[in-house]
């Protein structure tokens, strides 16, 4: 079943597309310029954009079963990715296995409707599985932080990513007709324009570092920048995809701004602290699904409880 | 009816397993060879190793790629011998001779003067998960008599953790897989087995792994 795709889903879709085409032609233009600098990287980011982008609003715009389908496989590749990072123990290949299991049960709940089951089965349930289990094995060498990463992995990686999930199957709201596809493209639009808002501010301005030990390119020029650009964005937005109100557009906005620079910067400290570059290459140009959804992990429960408090 | 076997277990369940289920991270894929006669020298740590080797190479080289394994495994029962040799397409070998003057590596031979690609272990067996172990001298004796074939050593990492010997159970792990320079007999066996073991080091430090214990 197809969903009949709402004018100012495909509006904005053809908005994301207007900027898509925009991106390609100026890094053409850049590349002809200069021919002597090399401008593959930048090439290779904004093929992926393509990718990316058409993913998920194939995904999301088409039928609520598909997105759902998107989002687990999504939390799949996410744990996955976190899990061949981290150091693991042999011993507990049996309790990995069941954090993989749990992600579509987790993920049902959300097909299901299950609001009550969806907040506590990871935080909950998971949390004493994942112990009681480990456990079970019984090696109890490094077990506070085998039992520790993986809890985090979970929480981060399936729990909250997949609010995005949750925003599609919110009840209609009467006298509002984009319902939960708008919600979902209006979050992830903002934080994916909030990143390279903060990323583009912070290079043109950027003077002050905030947080040197962690991220040493973040500073606060590119913050503020870029939470003001989403703001400005957000209360453009809303009214064409959300049912918020100008005041409340506001909020949200600083909401995405800020929760998603803490949400990159988070995964930059996990990233230093294992010391890599980038979580890993399933993306040309941009390193691995962690690098392109660190900052989902926030904005994304943020914007969910937000909406759910107020709204829903 | 085993060639189309063959070519659905590896273009689409053996490709489903390596990509969606792992992933693979693949690094100088360029190095690897477009025709046989060749080589592929990998470290060996499960069965997972040669599944995703032969979704390396594209699906028109299928029928010329096999793994060499060993006889006394793979052939042990009437079904898996059926499945190793039809579907899998090994080349078995013996790993002990049982006249004194046989030759072990006689299918082997035969198989590269066809032209194909072979997939070598000279570990010999998958041993612990993510240990690279001395390499044994059949890839040295093998590619004396065949000093054009170029050997192309692949190091993976993240396939033992997936599926370790004596598990049944497969954890998904994404996967790294550096591959080298090929490389040619010189006319020394130990000479090259050392090189081939430098080679196969100089790939291992090429990547950051976690400790896994």
């Amino acid at each position: 079943m197809i969903r009949s795709i709402q004018p100012p889903v495909l509006w904005t879709l053809a908005g994301i597309l207007v900027a898509l085409i925009t991106a390609t032609l100026l890094s053409q233009w850049l590349k002809r310029a200069n021919p002597n600098k090399d401008y593959s990287e930048l090439v290779q980011r904004v093929n992926s954009w393509w990718w990316m982008a058409g993913i998920f609003a194939l995904a999301v715009a088409l039928n609520v079963n598909v997105a759902i389908g998107f989002f687990t496989f999504l939390s799949f590749l996410a744990l996955k990715e976190y899990l061949s990072l981290i150091p693991t123990r042999r011993a507990d290949r049996r309790v990995l296995f069941w954090c993989y299991l749990a992600i579509p049960i987790h993920y049902y709940w959300v097909y299901d409707r299950w609001y009550e089951l969806f907040v506590i089965w990871i935080p909950v349930w998971m949390f004493m599985l994942v112990s009681a289990r480990m456990v079970m094995i019984g090696d109890t060498k490094d077990f506070l932080r085998a039992v520790g990463t993986l809890q985090w992995g979970m929480l981060t990686m399936v729990f909250a990513l997949s609010h995005l999930a949750y925003l599609l199957v919110l009840p209609e709201r009467i006298g509002q007709t984009v319902g939960g596809a708008g919600l979902v493209l209006f979050v992830v639009l903002l934080t994916q324009l909030n990143d390279v808002a903060q990323y583009v501010w912070g290079k043109s301005f950027g003077r002050n570092k905030i947080t040197p030990t962690v991220s040493p390119k973040k500073t606060a020029e590119g913050l503020l920048g870029g939470v003001l650009t989403t703001t400005a964005v957000a209360v453009w937005l809303a009214p064409i995809l959300t049912p918020l109100s100008p005041a409340h557009s506001i909020a949200v906005g600083l909401i995405i701004g800020i929760g998603g620079f803490l949400g990159d910067v988070t995964i930059s400290a996990l990233k230093r602290d294992l010391n890599v570059k980038d979580s890993g290459s399933l993306i040309p140009g941009h390193g691995g699904i962690l690098d392109r959804v660190d900052s989902l992990t926030f904005t994304a429960p943020l914007f969910f409880h937000f909406m759910k408090y107020f709204y829903y | 009816m085993a060639r189309l076997l063959r070519w659905i277990f590896f273009g689409v369940i053996a490709r489903f397993v390596a990509l969606i289920v792992l992933g693979l991270n693949v690094r100088h894929r360029e190095r690897l060879p477009a025709a046989g006669p060749c080589l592929l020298v990998a470290n060996h740590n499960s069965h997972l190793d040669t599944i995703t080797l032969m979704t390396l190479l594209p699906l028109r080289l299928l029928p010329r790629v096999h793994p060499v394994a060993a006889a006394d495994y793979f052939l042990r029962n009437r079904l898996l011998a059926w499945f190793a040799l039809k579907v899998i397409g090994i080349v078995p070998i013996n790993r002990t001779r049982s006249r004194p003057d046989e030759d072990l590596l006689a299918p082997v031979k035969e198989s590269l003067e066809r032209g194909d690609i072979l997939i070598f272990f000279p570990e010999g067996s998958r041993g612990d998960p993510e240990k690279l172990t001395e390499f044994k001298g059949g890839v040295a004796r093998l590619v004396e008599r065949f000093p054009h074939v170029p050997v192309v050593p692949v190091f993976m990492h993240g396939l033992g953790k997936a599926l370790p010997k004596g598990e049944a159970i497969l954890v998904p792990f994404f996967v790294d897989v550096f591959v080298g320079e090929p490389l040619h007999y010189g006319g020394d066996r130990d000479a090259f087995l050392r090189e081939l073991r430098a080679r196969m080091d100089a790939l291992a430090v090429e990547g950051s792994f976690p400790p896994w214990t």
